[in-house]
């Protein structure tokens, strides 16, 4: 495997609402190699987001990062001071949102707010920011960037707009794009048009995604390699192939049981009962085990460690292994 | 001679002037819906498809056409005359909590319903509460609690509860798991589905989710740019799709494959649906279309009937 880009070791991450303390990120570790898109999975409240957006100093005011660390081409992101970590946003780590309305600037033309991060991040001279946005622009596959270039974002359709925030994402050429729910927002038609540029984009700049998402089928879809997040832990971590092939956590099987496909209108639903819990305390025991089918009196007492189950596959569950030889 | 339908929608019609100019919503849109059957609304934003739920609901006047519910012409129908009708004609929200005051409390926003409609004492009511709550799934708790203290699912059957509290003949559901987590999206699925059998509730079903819509629905409709471009029996429509709209969204649906050598290639068709202020010429989905001639580029489509139900409107179709 390639060196790692980013490696996340142990984050933890605490949440203070006043009345108590919120568990959001429990211990969490991966990786991400250069030129690897890697898909994290999770329902809300999983720590999907916060998990990334923590390590770039993205996190809400009330957020606290209470151990771990994010090395960034072997530097912490965790202990860098404002000013560094603001120099690698947007530079070498580019960021799209779900949605780009609220992250666009309403009253500046989307062509300045493209040159902007080039400019602040000193990558080029206004003449080449100028010329860069253009071509960027018609790379995105937004027609006339000329012309297009003076307009506000509120003169754009929603997949245009996701086009723009891919524009300023990329302009620095990042060597990894943090993407979180991307096409979440957005018309399936559309989806496929993002996703599509989103991989064009990636095999050209040999650029690393984090693709942050709760949909199964874009992770499988895009992805090198799935993490699958609940209650701020790591359930399952593998290859895709592996993932599509072994999946080994009841939660990662539960997930896929809840998909509706095409042609399924006699089969008969099996939802996961309960709802995610929300941490008020650290995880002692298995925090699935309230829904899980297959839970026993172990999993509601002892905390199951993340185990290479098999190369490459790694799974947070006491009976990981009778999944996989039973398919349950 | 066969009962008639629930509800009827016969070429219903909606435009909105938007700063003088002229947005064709819904486009002589017409269907039939038996009771305790679902009729499912597909199609992207901007296809229509909630506007239409509302012009069911007299939420919104109908420009052109009619709308017959339960053997009587409710188009034209003032609010007032509408009321007692109301009952009988519920919606559920994709987002519940908009929909419900901050300051109420779960179990006064059931029971105001009830309360409007002059239905029940205070205290059947408040029994009529604990039942419905139950009913959806919730502990009757949850009645004490204000709309911000529950999750989204919770909330979500919070309003189907307040739909339900009026005995309604037809519910439309407006996108109601859109927003909702994977698996507690199936949970609400199930919960429709098994309301329906047991009140022998009609549906109309809107949303994106096309394997959802096909899994709930008995007849579906395909909207593009307000008209419909498909209608017919779920199963026939999805299996056998004729219109290319239909192939084109079947075809963006990402399925987990069941190996990454059988990935789907993250191909799409251009372009993005048209503004409904300058609809294009001819069939309006032709500058999309894989397949447009000439025709599509002049003329209008019919509708054609391509199974005993299955209807497209497509000048290619045959």
């Amino acid at each position: 495997m390639a060196e790692a880009l980013l490696a996340i070791d142990d984050l933890r991450v605490q949440f203070d609402r006043g009345e108590d303390e919120v568990f959001a990120v429990n211990g969490v570790s991966f990786s991400i190699a250069e030129g690897e898109a890697l898909g994290i999975v999770g329902e809300s409240g999983s720590g999907k987001s916060v998990t990334l957006m923590s390590a770039l100093g993205l996190i809400r005011e009330n957020g606290k990062i209470m151990a771990g660390t994010a090395k960034f081409q072997g530097h912490d992101l965790l202990k860098m001071r404002p000013r560094q970590l603001e120099d690698i946003r947007g530079r070498d780590i580019g960021v799209i949102f779900q949605d780009p309305m609220t992250s666009l600037n309403p009253v500046m033309r989307i062509g300045d707010q493209i040159m902007e991060s080039m400019l602040t991040h000193q990558y080029a001279g206004r003449r080449e920011a100028f010329e860069r946005t253009l071509q960027l622009l018609h790379e995105m596959g937004i027609p006339e960037p000329k012309a297009r270039f003076r307009n506000y974002p509120h003169e754009f359709s929603g997949g245009m707009r996701q086009r723009i925030m891919i524009a300023i994402a990329l302009a620095c050429e990042p060597q990894l794009l943090i993407a979180d729910e991307p096409t979440t927002a957005l018309d399936v038609t559309v989806q496929m048009q993002i996703l599509a540029l989103l991989q064009e984009q990636r095999r050209k700049k040999q650029m690393s995604i984090a693709m942050i998402t709760h949909d199964f089928g874009v992770a499988t879809n895009f992805c090198d390699r799935i993490i699958v997040l609940y209650a701020g832990q790591i359930m399952e971590m593998a290859d895709t192939r592996q993932f599509l092939r072994q999946p080994a956590h009841p939660y990662t099987m539960g997930l896929k049981n809840s998909i509706i496909e095409i042609g399924q209108r006699d089969r008969q639903l099996s939802p996961i009962p309960g709802m995610a819990p929300t941490l008020t305390e650290p995880p002692k025991s298995c925090s699935f085990a309230s829904r899980c089918p297959l839970a026993t009196e172990r999993c509601r007492l002892e905390l199951p460690a993340l185990r290479e189950i098999s190369p490459n596959h790694h799974v947070a569950c006491h009976r990981a292994e009778e999944v996989l030889a039973h398919a349950i | 001679m066969p009962s008639s339908p629930l509800l009827q929608v016969e070429e219903v019609s909606k435009r909105f002037r938007v700063q003088g100019r002229e947005l064709h919503a819904v486009e002589k849109v017409s269907f039939q819906l038996d009771a305790g059957k679902t009729m499912g609304l597909v199609g992207e934003s901007g296809s229509g498809k909630s506007t239409l739920g509302r012009l069911v609901l007299r939420l919104l006047d109908a420009n052109e056409g009619r709308i017959v519910f339960n053997g009587q012409d409710i188009t034209k129908l003032s609010p007032k005359q509408m009321r007692p009708l109301r009952r009988d004609m519920q919606i559920i929200f994709q987002d519940p909590q908009a929909s419900m005051s901050p300051r109420m409390t779960i179990g006064a926003a059931i029971e105001d319903a009830m309360a409007i409609h002059n239905i029940g004492t205070k205290a059947e009511r408040q029994k009529r509460v604990d039942e419905l709550l139950e009913r959806v799934g919730l502990p009757t708790v949850v009645k004490y609690a204000f709309p911000h203290e529950l999750s989204g699912g919770q909330l979500q059957r919070v309003g189907i509860a307040r739909a339900l509290s009026l005995n309604p003949k037809l519910v439309i559901c407006d996108e109601p798991i859109s927003a909702l987590d994977v698996s507690i999206q199936v949970q609400v699925i199930q919960l429709l589905q098994e309301l329906q059998k047991d009140f022998n509730l009609t549906y109309i079903f809107i949303s994106h989710n096309l394997a959802v819509v096909e899994y709930l629905s008995d007849q579906v409709a395909v909207l593009y740019l307000g008209e419909v471009v498909a209608q017919g029996p779920a199963e026939e429509l999805f299996a056998t799709p004729t219109h290319p709209y239909t192939q084109v969204l079947l075809q963006s649906i990402l399925k987990m494959p069941e190996d990454t050598d059988k990935r789907q290639a993250l191909t799409s068709i251009q372009g993005e649906i048209p503004s409904p202020f300058n609809p294009p010429s001819g069939c309006t989905f032709h500058p999309r279309c894989p397949f447009a001639t000439d025709v599509c580029r002049q003329k209008k489509p019919e509708r054609k009937l391509v199974g005993s139900q299955h209807s497209v409107t497509c000048h290619l179709a045959n």
